[in-house]
Parts: C-alpha cells; sequence; structure tokens
C-alpha cells in the first residue's frame, strides 16, 4: 500500500504534475504515512530521478522547473504537518534572496530560488527592489546561511556592495555567506565587493550555495569547480 | 576620414513568412493586446492609454487595448526619415532601401587589446571605441558598446553618449538611457548639436532604443524616456528580446506574437502621445540554452527571427533595428564567425533598416576590437551579397567572351579590367599558400589586432567645437549637480586642448 503512494509521489514529480503532487501529499497525511518519510521516500526521490535525467541531458531546464514546482506544492501540505508534530526538516542550508534596490528583474532570481528551494535548501524569497536593511532583517530572521543578491543592471549592481555592507555593519559576516549575480555581475565584480561566490547561471548557482555551506547543514566549506 | 557605406537592398531576397502567415501573427497579436493586455508600469503610459478610451487595470499596470485603436494609431507613425549625423554628409536615410550597420551595445567588459586580457568597461573604452568604429565605413551608426562604469549611475548614460559624439561624427542611438531625467538631458544635448530644437526634429542627430520587459511588459522609467523623445521628435525604437521557452513561447511564431504584442502596443502608444513622431520596431529574440535558461544568440531560431522581423516592420510600415552579430562566443572564433555571418546575412536580405550590433561577444557582454574588425568584414560580404547578380549588356560580357574565345583566359582581356575591381576583397581572411602561413605564421586574429592598433593610432575624426564640447559637458554636470553627485569627468574635460582622446 505504501509502495503504491510513494510511487505516486515520485510521479508526480518526475511528470511536474503539481496538482498530483498536491494530492498524493494529501493522500499521504491520510494514509498516516508521517511527512518526513513522504519526503524522504516519496517525493525526493522523484527529484533525485529528474536530477540524473538533467545530467544525463536528456531532460532540460523546463522539466527541472516543473519537478520543483511540483516539489513545492507538496511541501507547502506536508511542511506545516512537520511543524505540528515538531520535527524540523534537516536543510542544506537558509538562504534570503532578493533583487537589490532599483532593480526590478525578478526571473533570474526565481528560477535561482525555485531551484535552490528544490535542492534541500530553505528559501526565503524577497522580491525586487529589496532595500539593505530589508536584506539584513531577513537574514537575522532567518537564521540565514547565504544571502544571495541579483542585479540585471551595471546602475544597480553597486546596490550588491551596499548590502554587503549593511551586512558587515550589523555584524553578520562572516557567518553570513553571500553569493551575486545577474548579467552585469562577472568574478571580478564579486571579488570587488567581497562577495563569496558567484554564478553565471542558475545551476551553477547551487553549486555554489552547496559549497559555500560546505555540503552539509554546517562545515568546512569543500571545493569544488562551480559547475 | 570618416565615411559610412551601407549595404543597398535589392539583389537578393528571402522571405520566412508568406503573406498569410504574416496576417496570422498580426491578427493573434492584436488578439494578445485585446484580451491577455501588456503592462505598462508608468503613469504617463495609463493615463495615455486610460484618455484614448483603452481598459486600464491600474491594480495591475496592465492595459488592454482594441484592436482598432493599435491599427489606427500606428497609421499615423511615418515610413521613413532621416537619422542625422553631426557630420551631415553621413546622415543616414531610413528609406527601406539600405541597411546601416551599427556597434553592439551595451557590454560590461572589455578584451584589452593590447594583453587580450578581460577588464571592466569604463568612460575611456567607450570614446576609444567610438573613435574606432568612427573609422570603418561598415558601421554607420553608433549604440553605446560598453557601459561607463567609472562614471556615477545618475549622468552614466550621459558620459556615454557625449564619448560618442566626441569621438565620432555619426548618428547616435542610444540603449542606455532609460529615464526621463535622463532623456530630457540628451535631448538638451542632441538640441545644441543640432543648433536648436526645431532644427533637431529636422535633424535629429540623437535616436533612442528602449528595451520592452517580455513577457507582454514594459519598463516604467524605459517608457518616460520614451514620451521624452516622441515630444522631441527623435526617433524612439522598442527592442524585444523575447526568449522562445524562457520569456515567450517554445514555439518562433509564439514568440513572435509575444514580442509583436509588446512593440505595437509601445508604438501605437507613442502615436496616440504624439502623432506622426518618429518610431521604429526593435528586436533581438532568442531561444534560450535549454541547460541553463540563459541567452544564447545564435542557433537557426536567432536567424529566422532575424529573417521573420523585418516582415513584420514592413507590414507596419516602420523601420527596424534588428539585432544581428550577438554570438555567444568567447573569442573570435569559429562559432562567432557562424553565428555573426548567418544573423547579419538573414536580417540584412529581409532589409532590416539597422543592423546591430558589431563588436561584442560573450551574448553581448565582452567588447573585442578585433571582433569588431572581424564582424565589419563579415558586414561587406554581406553587403556584396545584396549587391546580387546585375545582368545586362555589359555584365554578359559577350564581346569578351568572343575575344578569349575558348581555351584563353581572361586575365588581360580590358573588359576585365573595367570590372575587376567590383569584386569583393577581404581585409582579414586569409588566402595566403600554406607554406608562407607556416613561415610567417598571424591570420585574421591577429590582423585584426594590428589593423585595430593602427587606426587608433591614427584616426581622428572631427573633434566637437570647444565651445559646444563645454556646453554638453555642463548639461551632464548639471543632471549631477540635481542629483546631489559629485560631478564626475566627461571625455570632453579629461581631453587634451586638440581633442585628442586617446
Amino acid at each position: 500500500m505504501t509502495e503504491t503512494e510513494f510511487q505516486a509521489m515520485r510521479q508526480a514529480v518526475v511528470d511536474g504534475d503539481a496538482d498530483a503532487a498536491e494530492a498524493a501529499a494529501r493522500a499521504s497525511i491520510a494514509a498516516g504515512i508521517p511527512p518526513l518519510v513522504a519526503i524522504d521516500e516519496g517525493f525526493m526521490p522523484g527529484m533525485k530521478e529528474v536530477g540524473a535525467g538533467f545530467a544525463a541531458g536528456d531532460l532540460f531546464l523546463p522539466d527541472m522547473m516543473l519537478a520543483a514546482r511540483a516539489m513545492q506544492r507538496a511541501l507547502a501540505v506536508l511542511e506545516p504537518e512537520l511543524k505540528a508534530a515538531s520535527v524540523e526538516r534537516t536543510v542544506a542550508g537558509r538562504v534570503v534572496i532578493g533583487t537589490v534596490a532599483g532593480d526590478i528583474h525578478e526571473i533570474g532570481k526565481n528560477l535561482v530560488g525555485m531551484l535552490l528551494s528544490t535542492s534541500g535548501f530553505e528559501v526565503h524569497d524577497l522580491g525586487v527592489n529589496v532595500a539593505p536593511e530589508r536584506f539584513v532583517e531577513a537574514a537575522r530572521e532567518h537564521r540565514a546561511d547565504i544571502v544571495g543578491l541579483s542585479a540585471l543592471l551595471t546602475t544597480t549592481m553597486t546596490g550588491q556592495r551596499a548590502v554587503i555592507a549593511a551586512l558587515t555593519e550589523a555584524g553578520m559576516r562572516p557567518p553570513v555567506k553571500v553569493m551575486v549575480g545577474g548579467a552585469p555581475v562577472t568574478g571580478a565584480w564579486a571579488e570587488e565587493i567581497g562577495a563569496d561566490g558567484y554564478s553565471e547561471d542558475a545551476m551553477g548557482a547551487v553549486e555554489l550555495a552547496k559549497r559555500l555551506v560546505g555540503g552539509g547543514a554546517t562545515g568546512a566549506g569543500a571545493e569544488g569547480p562551480a559547475r | 576620414m570618416s565615411a559610412v557605406n551601407p549595404a543597398a537592398i535589392g539583389g537578393i531576397r528571402v522571405e520566412a513568412l508568406d503573406a498569410e502567415a504574416i496576417a496570422r501573427i498580426h491578427d493573434a497579436t492584436l488578439h494578445v493586446i485585446e484580451t491577455v493586455g501588456v503592462r505598462f508600469p508608468s503613469e504617463r503610459a495609463l493615463a495615455t492609454w486610460e484618455a484614448a478610451g483603452a481598459t486600464v487595470d491600474r491594480a495591475a499596470e496592465v492595459v488592454r487595448v482594441p484592436r482598432a485603436m493599435i491599427e489606427a494609431a500606428l497609421k499615423t507613425a511615418p515610413p521613413e526619415y532621416p537619422l542625422a549625423a553631426r557630420d551631415p554628409a553621413l546622415d543616414l536615410s531610413l528609406d527601406g532601401r539600405h541597411v546601416y550597420a551599427a556597434t553592439d551595445g551595451c557590454g560590461i567588459e572589455v578584451a584589452d587589446l593590447q594583453t587580450g586580457e578581460r577588464r571592466p568597461s569604463g568612460i575611456a573604452d567607450v570614446a576609444e571605441i567610438a573613435r574606432l568604429a568612427d573609422a570603418l565605413d561598415e558601421v554607420s551608426f553608433h549604440w553605446i558598446p560598453v557601459s561607463a562604469q567609472d562614471r556615477p549611475a545618475v549622468s552614466r548614460s550621459l558620459h556615454e553618449l557625449l564619448a560618442c559624439w566626441a569621438n565620432s561624427t555619426k548618428h547616435v542611438q542610444t540603449e542606455s538611457i532609460v529615464s526621463a531625467r535622463e532623456a530630457r538631458a540628451a535631448i538638451e544635448m542632441a538640441a545644441a548639436i543640432a543648433g536648436g530644437r526645431q532644427a533637431l526634429r529636422v535633424r535629429p542627430v540623437l535616436s533612442m532604443m528602449q528595451c520592452t520587459t517580455s513577457p507582454l511588459g514594459h519598463d516604467g522609467g524605459s517608457l518616460d524616456a520614451a514620451f521624452e523623445a516622441a515630444e522631441a521628435g527623435i526617433p524612439v525604437g522598442f527592442m524585444t528580446m523575447a526568449s522562445a521557452a524562457f520569456t515567450g513561447p517554445a514555439t518562433l511564431a509564439g514568440t513572435l506574437v509575444v514580442g509583436n504584442a509588446e512593440v505595437i502596443s509601445a508604438l501605437a502608444l507613442m502615436q496616440l502621445a504624439f502623432p506622426g513622431c518618429p518610431v521604429y520596431y526593435a528586436a533581438a529574440q532568442t531561444a534560450i540554452d535549454l541547460r541553463s535558461g540563459a541567452y544564447t544568440g545564435g542557433g537557426p531560431e536567432d536567424f529566422l527571427f532575424g529573417a521573420a522581423t523585418n516582415q513584420l516592420a514592413d507590414f507596419y510600415r516602420v523601420p527596424l533595428s534588428m539585432g544581428a552579430f550577438a554570438t555567444g562566443a568567447k573569442a573570435p572564433d569559429w562559432q562567432a564567425g557562424v553565428e555573426n555571418a548567418l544573423s547579419s546575412f538573414l536580417a540584412s536580405a529581409v532589409g532590416s533598416d539597422m543592423l546591430l550590433g558589431l563588436g561584442l561577444l560573450n551574448g553581448s557582454r565582452i567588447w573585442s576590437h578585433e571582433q569588431l574588425l572581424l564582424d565589419a568584414e563579415i558586414f561587406s560580404i554581406v553587403r556584396g551579397m545584396l549587391r546580387g547578380i546585375p545582368v545586362d549588356d555589359e555584365s554578359l560580357a559577350l564581346d569578351a567572351i568572343a575575344e578569349v574565345g575558348p581555351a584563353g583566359d581572361y586575365l588581360t582581356a580590358p573588359h576585365t579590367r573595367r570590372h575587376m575591381r567590383e569584386l569583393w576583397r577581404p581585409r582579414f581572411m586569409d588566402r595566403r599558400p600554406m607554406g608562407v602561413v607556416e613561415a610567417e605564421g598571424g591570420g585574421p586574429r591577429a590582423w585584426a589586432n594590428a589593423k585595430a592598433r593602427e587606426l587608433l593610432a591614427t584616426h581622428e575624426p572631427e573633434r566637437l567645437e570647444p565651445a559646444l564640447a563645454g556646453e554638453l559637458a555642463g548639461i551632464v554636470h548639471a543632471v549631477e549637480r540635481e542629483a546631489g553627485v559629485e560631478p564626475a569627468p566627461t571625455v570632453v574635460d579629461v581631453a587634451a586642448p586638440a581633442g585628442i582622446g586617446r
């Protein structure tokens, strides 16, 4: 009986079917499956399968995004159950992301947020045109391991420096790591403003985030290529 | 000496869409504008739409426009107008019979000519690139090639504009003016060059390009800047960069519809506000890289977009500024050659009026002087192809054929000497014998590098009159003071009195 339900959860994620994922999550609660078990043995194997397909070159970014969305819908059902049972899901890290002040571009940032959240990170997306103080507050409130800063314009990317300054001012750096991204951002810029890393694309950002948190919840950074 | 030599359209015709396909895309576009709507996050835009009677959702800033209103508004757009230059001999006529190529924009890094190292772009790069492009007759006008990241954000676009005017007598089209304040200052600068507001209307030495925000949206600051341009009679265009499978549907027709809705709704808006103002269609659609989601700048889809879009612009009887030469290559290499040759050829063969843009690598991020010269060579090939094959008594060469007869050769025929200089000659293609190549080394990229150095050492465009230069710098500084920013030296402030910007 449980195997069938796990299969439905896995398949919903592989198909990128958010409605089916939500239904499978509700069914698992009705069947009395502990939510943590449903996540780890039902939904996550689906994500892993999609990830393997992507790595093999058989699946593409839209497949990843659909799977991620299905996964998120399932988590939205299961997480309140976890909370009610006072069970804390192990997360790879906590990330606060947003597009810096004066910049309203969000597509790239949303993509990174979605992929991070389905790679085991807890993601708090502050949206666009976010003031430095707001990043500081959110990083404190959510005990962030990483703050991710997006900017699409050369005229706004200086806002990334301002956020790093504000985090430093607030005495949060270290331990809070900062990753930056966006079309005008380069490795040289990331270095200049004292960011801990940057990536040219969303998949690279996930790898970077994993490296910044040391491959686990905490610990020393594991070196490795960005992609 | 500064010169422009555009491609004359006529010898070759390419069609990506037939009349029925164009009609269906147009119809679908009007359906989208009327039912889904387009986002216009600008008070001035929303008020203009309301006054015209469109359905405006203030909360969402989304406008839904009856198809008849769009069609009627587009009819007042002029089909032809000039892009003027500081030197009137370099004025361009957007007459549908020429393809004028421009530099690309707006990069953020420069591959150093001496070391090859990448570094962030600054105002000195804008000035140097403008001067180099001024020396090439394949470049008819300028875009802002790279971002002047060493100048204040509030006045950066104006520093860039002044750097182009100070280093070239050709027309400048900006893609980096994205607020009403910057636009007003730029227009004031343009009027000073043209000799007043009225003269500027007749000979606009400046045109502006604004990007849409795909899918189906616009940027508020860009819209407000566009209104300023339209009001002053400065040609203004809207560029869609809808990307198939990301900011547009995965199908090419679907992405054409989304981009078309963005562009024509904005052009209609400008016509509603200022009927008869010069506007143009602009586009640089692409298909994303399916693994990273990134802009690609190459591939059959991009080239087809280049071929299809001028047919849409022609349908609306407005000029087109088409993105080409947008290679994703990281260096001037095989990929850059393939992508830039195909994109520029297809966009030119359909008669795009303005063709962007030479010189950038890595999806319009890294400027390369070498690439500029190699792209210019590609454009010269395209220009040669567009001439086509004239067939008349002289070109059929019957006298020469009779004179040489079977088994002779045409090397010494008088007909050959009359016509041989019409044949295309390369500057950078390597046609040397293999043994010479092995002995001497070098090749296209090395030659382009050497040519860029030579032109930068020798080419001296006509500079701005010192009084005019001072007036333009004063306008830039006024914007800075008004914003409470320390005035940053402009290129004319830092130049030697003789105006040598090297």
